[in-house]
């Protein structure tokens, strides 16, 4: 079975951070808004190095999001940047009409998303925008799932022409995937290779399905581990090709088992190839204060679940 | 000099056109676009400096925006008659498979629109995001845009207001249609919007106010007073005070007519106050 090395944790908004460092050098087209979270977005550099195409909005997510549209008519590329709940749900009917209906080239990046932002709670973590975002005709979805990855997405997107939302994360997570990677979006990425049963993972739980494929390995059991970073398009081919040989799947992500990647998958598999799945997600509830960590296992959003999962849809082939 | 006596002939067409095209699908907004016809004639026609065809990107060439879109009747009227797509296609407002949909979109390519409107309050800051693209390109052409005064009842306005001026975009003319009308009743009864010349003051804005808002002499003067104040550090505010349904006299002053169409007696007196001029589509 392929391992992966962890070549120290970083954190996935830190890979943005550093994509569009690169971006201001290489692509003068590129501009950024931020709503008062520099810090947190990881933009300083970019700011401190073209404060002419940063714009700092203040505490103004919808104003932020329209402008974004309104400076596409020009040529520019606007990347905003806040957290995902104030990226997604704060601002959905400006990002609907303002940018994917009108077919605006605006880059919604996300950080802190999902449940490990931690300890500020539930008002600040979201679990629902993959579904939110996934929604919209012509919008594009990615959810990283280590920092490498985040910076490859962080300069792909600024080539791909249309709305995209870029999701990512506060904590420092695992760092395995490779640092010179090309991002191809829409396409999946095998990470192990493996009969018995399909594990689908975006974001975090990318790293915590290779820790359960080789948990399941020593037990006998074979896991395809696949990194599906762009949720929509979704990489059916990828999916098909795969449950074909393995006949059982479990999805896993950071979000609300409701309106997320595994929903995805299992519309693919029902329209293509019935096939039994579990969800490894959050089960249609709030979050709420805690580290990271604590807030994964409470959850069931770690290794363990995965294997869970694994066995029990192993039963149901 | 521009010609007065040809652009009230062109508004008194536009009446037409807006007339008979919310009649012939029973649905759209007569009331707020008879209101705007002298503003747009006026804009299209003597003030917004552009190119020859549409291109989205509009460099090197003044761009508008309408935020209030529920008026796209008055907007497709004058846009056609400005050239920007056949005035024959004012036939197809509202109905299937058509680029003129209920409320602007970019999402047909019809040429002339930039951007959806309709979900009230969004129009300023898409603006101002074009606006400083303007000054990123070096572009020294302006940015005009449109709203309603109970559209300032959203709050992303004030977000976007407060901006502005933050950020000393000067380039930009937003004219607020004040008729003092909403779909429920008049502002003052619905939400009052209070003294808004203080508050766009108060916001950091160079105000100019057009009392006469349906006098084609008054809104170009007040438009080229506007356009003198650009430039200096300031955002400028044009409140232009109009008579919702102003041509048409049984539509006048009242918001009953903010989304109601007229029936057939009622556009037959409506056309014989607005003899046609340029000829129907």
């Amino acid at each position: 079975m392929k391992t992966y090395i962890n070549t120290g944790n970083k954190d996935t908004r830190s890979g943005f951070g550093a994509g569009l460092t690169e971006l201001g050098k290489t692509n003068e087209n590129v501009v950024a808004l931020c709503a008062d979270l520099t810090g947190s977005l990881k933009m300083d550099e970019f700011k401190s190095n073209h404060p002419e195409r940063f714009f700092q909005v203040g505490i103004a997510e919808a104003n932020m999001i329209g402008m974004a549209a309104g400076m596409t008519i020009g040529g520019k590329i606007p990347f905003t940047g806040t957290f995902a709940n104030f990226s997604t749900g704060r601002v959905y009917d400006q990002i609907r009409q303002s940018v994917a209906y009108s077919g605006k080239n605006v880059k919604i990046c996300a950080s802190h998303a999902g449940i490990t932002l931690g300890e500020d709670g539930a008002t600040h973590q979201i679990l629902e925008d993959i579904g939110l975002m996934k929604m919209l005709p012509g919008m594009t979805v990615i959810n990283t799932c280590d920092y490498n990855q985040t910076k490859a997405a962080t300069l792909a997107i600024a080539e791909h022409d249309g709305p995209v939302y870029l999701r990512f994360g506060r904590p420092k997570v695992a760092n395995f995937t490779p640092e010179d990677q090309t991002f191809e979006i829409g396409k999946a990425v095998r990470l192990t290779e493996g009969t018995d049963v399909t594990i689908i993972a975006t974001g975090h739980l990318v790293w915590e399905a290779l820790e359960a494929a080789k948990a399941l390995n020593i037990k006998g059991i074979s896991a395809e581990v696949i990194n599906i970073h762009t949720i929509k398009p979704l990489d059916s081919e990828a999916i098909l090709k795969s449950v074909a040989k393995t006949g059982c799947v479990v999805t896993t992500e950071e979000h609300n088992y409701l309106g997320g990647l595994g929903e995805s998958v299992a519309r693919i598999l029902s329209e293509n190839r019935p096939t039994p799945q579990e969800f490894v997600a959050t089960q249609d509830t709030f979050g709420e204060s805690g580290t990271p960590a604590q807030l994964m296992e409470k959850y069931g959003l770690n290794s363990d679940a995965i294997v869970s999962a694994s066995e029990k849809v192993l039963n149901r082939k | 000099m521009p010609d007065i006596s040809a652009l009230k002939d062109l508004t008194t067409q536009v009446r037409r056109d807006i007339l008979r095209m919310v009649h012939k699908v029973n649905s759209g907004h007569p009331g707020g676009s008879l209101g705007c016809a002298e503003f747009f004639v006026c804009l299209y026609n003597e003030v917004l400096e552009t190119k020859d065809g549409f291109n989205m990107d509009g460099r090197d060439e003044d761009l508008f925006f309408l935020s209030n879109g529920h008026i796209s009747p008055v907007y497709y009227s004058v846009l056609a008659r400005a050239g920007y797509f056949p005035v024959e296609e004012l036939n197809t407002f509202r109905l299937l498979d058509s680029r003129l949909q209920g409320h602007p979109t970019t999402h047909e390519g019809l040429p002339g629109v930039r951007i959806a409107s309709g979900s009230l309050g969004q129009g300023m800051s898409v603006a101002l995001g074009a606006a400083s693209t303007k000054k990123l390109n070096g572009d020294s052409k302006l940015i005009y845009s449109l709203h309603g005064d109970g559209e300032l009842q959203e709050g992303q306005n004030w977000e976007a207001i407060m901006y502005a001026s933050g950020n000393n975009v000067d380039n930009i003319i937003s004219t607020i249609d004040v008729n003092g009308q909403q779909i429920d009743g008049s502002t003052d009864k619905v939400l009052p919007l209070g003294d808004l010349s203080a508050k766009f003051k108060a916001f950091g804005w160079d105000v100019i106010e057009v009392e006469k808002g349906n006098d084609i002499e008054a809104i170009l003067e007040g438009l080229a007073d506007a356009k003198s104040k650009t430039g200096k550090g300031k955002p400028v505010c044009v409140l232009l005070q109009t008579v919702m349904g102003n041509g048409v006299d049984f539509m006048m002053h009242t918001h009953a007519w903010h989304g109601k169409a007229p029936n057939d007696e009622q556009l037959a007196e409506g056309l014989s106050q607005n003899p046609e001029t340029l000829g129907d589509y």
